[in-house]
């Protein structure tokens, strides 16, 4: 583990699926790398596998999913060398996640201060006391009053903002090199979901934490991220500095999600929508994934177009070059 | 909590009331136990003196009037048999009948519980297959014939255990049990299996279903990615979550393992209560089959206010609430 290993590199990560009806390719050679104190966005629709990235770095890919190939290096430490037991000891100590929906990621019938406590003890060997000072200290952290009463409480007795601030605590309890957020804000109102992205971005320059945001909002990640990488059926189309990637998006993919944000789109018109919907990965279409749906497409698509390398990266055989127009 | 009990065990006198109603008209139906009683040489005036001193001369509402003063006495009539007190003849027996039963619960949920954690674990492996494939004999198997079959095998091929009786039993408080001998513990084990079967195969599908549901949820997900060992993941956050089902089906069988255990018991010739109820059955000994009902009925009553007191104390959202539950 040397200092100047960037908090997570992720090489050509490929993770499958063997079902009954063949082999369903969520993550298709998915290659990124995220320094520390970076965040990080990953956007795509549903099904694109963004999801499925975040669960195979964490190692929770269940059966019949399977990471087939690549690798995953979390402080340059290759996490396919490890046996289960030092796997299960790095998840939530140096790589954390946090869930969608936070009505359902705290166990109902456990107390708060149970299921903080668990997560350091299961990694550090330290007194109960002690590991109730410090989930004390991590939710006053997150910005929850009283916390000496709240550890007392179920999870029924939080809202869901509160219930989500809980499990960002549970994330950053044992201070991780790397935080996976799986779209965390999506089920929240859009006050509060201001109020957390504040939070975890400062709460990620102060420690130093990597963070993985991933989600389908394109306006979340540009106010939030350093980094974007747009993923569509398991690939990464796009990436580059979140500059970059909004405001000169290559992929036509990209546009089309930028173009269909409402704000963007002048009162009293129709939305502007992507064509057509996300292909069952059992049945991508050849050569380039998003040509059926892409107003670019010709012959040349039909070939597998490879993603460009260069900091801006994308994979298309027809890249925009144009700034992206400014909403009217 | 406190108005909420006091309102449940009035709502329980009314139910006791109904059934008393209902248990004394229907064994007024079955037939009338003088035939059986007398023998067939008394006079007719022994007959009339032995029926004015049981009672059965007046009408059935003034019998059953009567039934109900004494019984606020607590006073559920005499036994035509024994005569001796209906309630002190089956609060004789209940102790072997709750031992045998406390027993069969017990190696149910011993046994139901892991394996149906495993099956749930790992649904598609051979063991769990064989585990779910057993259960369903569980289910099907007539309690009368396993009870049959484990004499067959194990007392008389194998000779390894007793087919019946208590076997020796200790003194705890007074009350004798068989499980602190070794002798007891040979003589429980056969009906206590017996007893146990269904049970063990309820517990284990109970226990997958809820097993499998669990695994799917987000909280043990994140259980998971908080670097929880396996064991405590299992163990703590699925187990407590797939208690409460559980619980509830434990209380009621406990229930019904009492009352009925009267097959079980007939066969290992256990001497509890549902050897006495067909006893009692057979020579029509109204005050015994009322008795027993009726305390059947108390205890099935006093067993779901338990469950839903245990409730509350597992799932922290259930709060008893003093407008009655649901």
């Amino acid at each position: 583990m040397s200092e100047r290993a960037p908090a997570l590199r992720v090489e050509h990560l490929s993770t499958h699926f063997d079902t009954r009806q063949g082999v369903i390719k969520a993550v298709n050679d998915v290659s990124f790398t995220i320094e520390r104190g970076q965040i990080m966005g990953l956007v795509g629709e549903s099904g694109s596998g963004k999801s499925m990235t975040g669960y195979s770095i964490m190692g929770l890919i269940d059966a019949p999913g399977k990471v087939v190939g690549g690798r995953i290096l979390l402080d340059g430490t290759d996490l396919a060398s490890l046996n289960p037991e030092q796997m299960r000891q790095l998840r939530g100590n140096r790589v954390a996640m946090i869930f969608q929906d936070p009505m359902m990621t705290l166990n109902p019938v456990l107390r708060v201060d149970t299921q903080m406590t668990e997560a350091i003890l299961a990694h550090e060997k330290v007194s109960h006391a002690e590991a109730l000072r410090r989930s004390r200290e991590a939710l006053a952290t997150v910005g929850i009053p009283s916390p000496d009463e709240r550890l007392q409480n179920y999870p029924h007795q939080f809202s869901g903002g509160m219930r989500q601030r809980v499990a960002i605590a549970i994330a950053l309890l044992n201070k991780p090199s790397l935080i996976i957020a799986d779209e965390p804000t999506t089920a929240l109102d859009v006050t509060i979901q201001g109020q957390i992205l504040a939070e975890m971005q400062r709460l990620c320059r102060d420690t130093g934490t990597a963070l993985i945001w991933i989600t389908h909002d394109l306006s979340v990640v540009a106010g939030l991220a350093d980094t974007v990488s747009v993923m569509y059926a398991g690939r990464i189309v796009e990436s580059g500095t979140v500059d970059a990637v909004l405001d000169y998006a290559k992929h036509p993919y990209t546009r089309g999600l930028i173009d269909s944000v409402p704000s963007r789109n002048p009162r009293g018109q129709r939305l502007k929508q992507i064509p057509g919907f996300t292909p069952s990965l059992l049945h991508l279409p050849s050569g380039c994934h998003f040509r059926e749906r892409c107003p670019r497409a010709d012959e040349a698509c039909l070939q597998d177009p490879q993603l460009s390398n260069e900091p801006h990266a994308v994979r298309c055989f027809h890249p925009h070059t144009d700034r992206v127009e400014e909403p009217a | 909590m406190l108005v909420f009990v006091i309102r449940r065990l009035l709502q329980s006198l009314l139910v006791l009331f109904v059934m008393s109603l209902l248990v004394f008209a229907g064994v007024y139906a079955v037939g009338t136990p003088i035939d059986i009683l007398i023998s067939p040489e008394a006079t007719q005036a022994d007959r009339i003196a032995v029926v004015a001193a049981l009672g059965l001369d007046k009408p059935l509402w003034l019998q059953y009037l009567l039934f109900v003063q004494h019984a606020f006495g607590g006073d559920l009539g005499k036994s035509f048999a024994y005569n001796i007190p209906a309630i002190q003849l089956i609060f004789e027996r209940m102790p072997a009948t709750l031992e045998l039963a406390s027993f069969a619960m017990l190696l149910a949920v011993v046994i139901g519980l892991p394996l149906g954690l495993y099956a749930g674990l790992k649904p598609k492996s051979l063991p769990a297959r064989s585990i779910m494939a057993g259960s369903i004999l569980g289910f099907s198997l007539p309690t009368f014939w396993v009870g049959l079959m484990l004499i067959m095998v194990f007392a008389v091929w194998l000779g390894w255990l007793p087919s019946n009786g208590r076997g020796s039993t200790v003194a705890l408080l007074g009350v004798p049990v068989s499980f602190l001998s070794i002798d007891g513990l040979r003589h429980l084990l056969l009906p206590g299996l017996t007893l146990a079967l269904l049970n063990i195969a309820l517990i284990i599908r109970l226990t997958r279903a809820g097993t499998q549901e669990a695994l799917l949820t987000d909280y043990v997900k994140f259980a998971r990615a908080k670097g929880l060992t396996d064991a405590r993941v299992v163990g703590v956050h699925i187990l407590k979550n797939i208690l409460i089902p559980i619980v509830t089906v434990i209380a009621l069988q406990f229930g019904s393992v009492i009352a009925f255990a009267v097959v079980t018991e007939t066969i290992f010739a256990w001497p509890g209560m549902g050897k006495l109820l067909i006893d009692s059955i057979n020579v029509l000994d109204r005050p015994v089959i009322v008795a027993y009902l009726l305390i059947v009925v108390a205890m099935f009553i006093l067993i779901n206010l338990l469950v839903d007191i245990a409730y509350s104390l597992l799932d922290p959202r259930v709060r008893l609430s003093d407008a009655g539950t649901n």
